[in-house]
């Protein structure tokens, strides 16, 4: 098993180096003189010198990317050029928000969706099926945003049961607030991530839904589930002990994978829901082309994602003796 | 008389009729159009679905129907480019991957792991902010994170399909490798790529809509769906009809694409590859 962390964390190496040559790449996509195009037009002769200095744009490309390594490898991801503020720091400051909203909305998307596959599975071809397969066919194809919408007028103009936008206090704080007699603290908090995380959900749910059924229509048809039945064991003991517990192995890296995809529907669902993480940075980067606010936070979403698989690989590996072995 | 196999795939027959009608509506829509795309209704604004106005109008009370149905046009010019160049890569990548195997497809497949390694939306945010909008620098954002998709999957069915007997037998016979490549072992990987060019369609309506959306997309008055869903949601605690029609257009039209594509892989079978060991 050493061995094989050991054989993932160096491949890590090469991911990491081409995603930061990728993401110094966008500079050089800049049409014209990147420091005028990024100051926009009203931008005066010296402070457009000022920022080619700081970018060090009068330096060959080669130069740069070498100064752009060494700089990452200090933990300096460089300075905003609009909040005059190093951007390490203001990733620092909105990073949990998002890995919040993804966690909650990736343990939402694994319980919807383990939930409705195996429904599915257990009665195939019934109207259940029927219907969680062609809730899942819609979850896929609906945009997070519009959806996100949707779950907003209805639960929170409508109904007005939960809260439109904004966040209560981040969840680690309003745990620890819940256990010292405070519990209306995490009770504000969950309110305010159900629809968000909801609306980011559902698009993975439904891949996974579709999946988990896949999976467990294999599982129940192999000779150890017939045995476990022959053995005189109930359904419910054998669907979940048995069946599921093997069917849930190759979800396991499709839940990896789509931690990525919760990353990149996060910038949208942060923006309907005024939750204040990376997506609303990003907005706010890409609206102003502040390079290097936005290069930062590419190979921070990069990074996180490439860490997150690195978890469910070694994890993968854990549980099935094969991928280490093979 | 017997129904032909594709037409029995009720994914295929649905996918498809989605698909033939939206093709239609924008090729047509100068002829369908029943208002022009900006002309403003100040008496009719915010009107629900009438003999007039059939899907309704927006607060300009411009015609929703007419907007929608160029947007099609937009949406799908968008998606054809983007799909065509990023299959085109792709499917290089992954030829060359597969067959020659080695250093290149060790390179190749790192860069194809790297690319996979971006959110998408956050990628194309960052190329479309760099590069400004207008359709050719969207789609150029959406091949840029869409091409992985088809450099796996060749490389994949390459991988098998080079130890087959009738390209082992081509290559004992003298073939060059670009005879084997493209006569060969190119026309045997259409239908993975034909299943994944209909998915990436819908992604590519998706993604260009969220750049709209955000307000990235091509700038207004064009009447990109993203932008309709986008301006909507400023009357959707009065208004919420705009938000919810223009949303619906891009939801069908993503699960026309997605039906689509799951017939073909039905009808095409790529699962037989996989089975083949194509999954390695």
């Amino acid at each position: 098993m050493l061995a094989y962390v050991i054989r993932r964390l160096l491949l890590l190496i090469p991911m990491a180096v081409g995603m930061i040559v990728v993401t110094f790449g966008l500079l050089l996509l800049v049409p014209g003189d990147p420091a005028a195009v990024l100051l926009g037009p009203e931008a005066s002769p010296e402070m457009i010198a000022n920022l080619r200095r700081t970018l060090g744009l009068d330096d060959p490309w080669y130069i740069r990317l070498g100064a752009y390594f060494w700089q990452l490898l200090h933990g300096d991801l460089g300075r905003s050029i609009f909040q005059s503020a190093p951007v390490s720091e203001i990733i620092g400051g909105r990073i949990g928000a998002t890995i919040e909203l993804a966690v909650v909305a990736l343990l939402l998307a694994t319980l919807i969706g383990v939930t409705l596959g195996v429904l599915a599975a257990v009665r195939q071809g019934s109207l259940i099926d029927t219907a969680t397969m062609l809730l899942a066919q819609l979850g896929v194809s609906m945009p997070v945003y519009w959806l996100g919408l949707l779950l907003m007028l209805a639960f929170a103009v409508q109904l007005n049961w939960l809260p439109a936008i904004g966040r209560g206090a981040p969840m680690p704080e309003a745990i620890i607030a819940a256990l010292s007699g405070r519990p209306q603290v995490l009770w504000d908090s969950i309110l305010h991530i159900l629809l968000p995380a909801l609306a980011l959900a559902a698009n993975s749910a439904a891949i996974i839904s579709r999946l988990v059924r896949t999976s467990m229509l294999e599982v129940l048809r192999e000779d150890f589930v017939r045995t476990a039945y022959a053995k005189g064991l109930r359904r419910p003991r054998v669907v979940v002990r048995h069946a599921l517990r093997n069917a849930l192995l190759p979800v396991l890296s499709v839940i990896g994978l789509r931690f990525g995809a919760l990353l990149g529907g996060a910038v949208l669902v942060e923006m309907i829901f005024a939750w204040p993480g990376l997506g609303q940075l990003t907005f706010s980067a890409v609206s102003q082309r502040d390079l290097p606010l936005i290069q930062g936070i590419v190979l921070t979403f990069a990074l996180i994602f490439a860490l997150v698989n690195l978890v469910v690989d070694l994890l993968y590996a854990l549980v099935d003796p094969r991928v280490r072995l093979g | 008389m017997r129904i032909p196999k594709a037409l029995r795939n009720p994914s295929l027959v649905i996918g498809g009729l989605i698909i033939l009608a939206l093709v239609f509506l924008a090729v047509f829509a100068p002829l369908l159009a029943t208002h022009g795309v900006d002309q403003p209704d100040m008496r009719n604004r915010f009107s629900l679905p009438s003999a007039a106005h059939w899907l309704g109008t927006d607060n300009l009370g411009r015609d929703l129907w007419s907007r929608l149905i160029f947007g099609a046009r937009i949406s799908l010019s968008i998606g054809i480019i983007s799909v065509t160049v990023a299959a085109l890569i792709g499917t290089s990548v992954g030829l060359a991957a597969g067959y020659f195997g080695g250093w290149v497809d060790m390179l190749l497949m790192r860069i194809t792991d790297v690319f996979l390694g971006f959110p998408a939306v956050v990628l194309t945010l960052a190329i479309v902010a760099v590069l400004g909008p207008g359709i050719v620098n969207i789609s150029a954002a959406i091949i840029a994170v869409t091409w992985t998709e088809y450099a796996r999957v060749v490389r994949a069915t390459t991988l098998v399909l080079r130890e087959q007997n009738y390209v082992q037998a081509a290559k004992a016979l003298g073939a060059s490798w670009p005879r084997i490549l493209f006569m060969e072992i190119l026309p045997n990987t259409l239908g993975p790529i034909i299943v994944l060019a209909s998915l990436g369609l819908g992604t590519a309506v998706i993604i260009e809509s969220a750049l709209s959306f955000l307000g990235f997309g091509l700038p207004p008055p064009t009447p990109t769906w993203g932008w309709t869903l986008s301006y909507g949601t400023r009357f959707i605690r009065d208004e919420p009809w705009l938000s919810i029609i223009a949303g619906a257009t891009i939801m069908v039209t993503v699960l026309g694409f997605n039906l689509l594509g799951d017939g073909l892989r039905d009808i095409l079978d790529p699962r037989q590859l996989t089975r083949l060991g194509a999954n390695k």
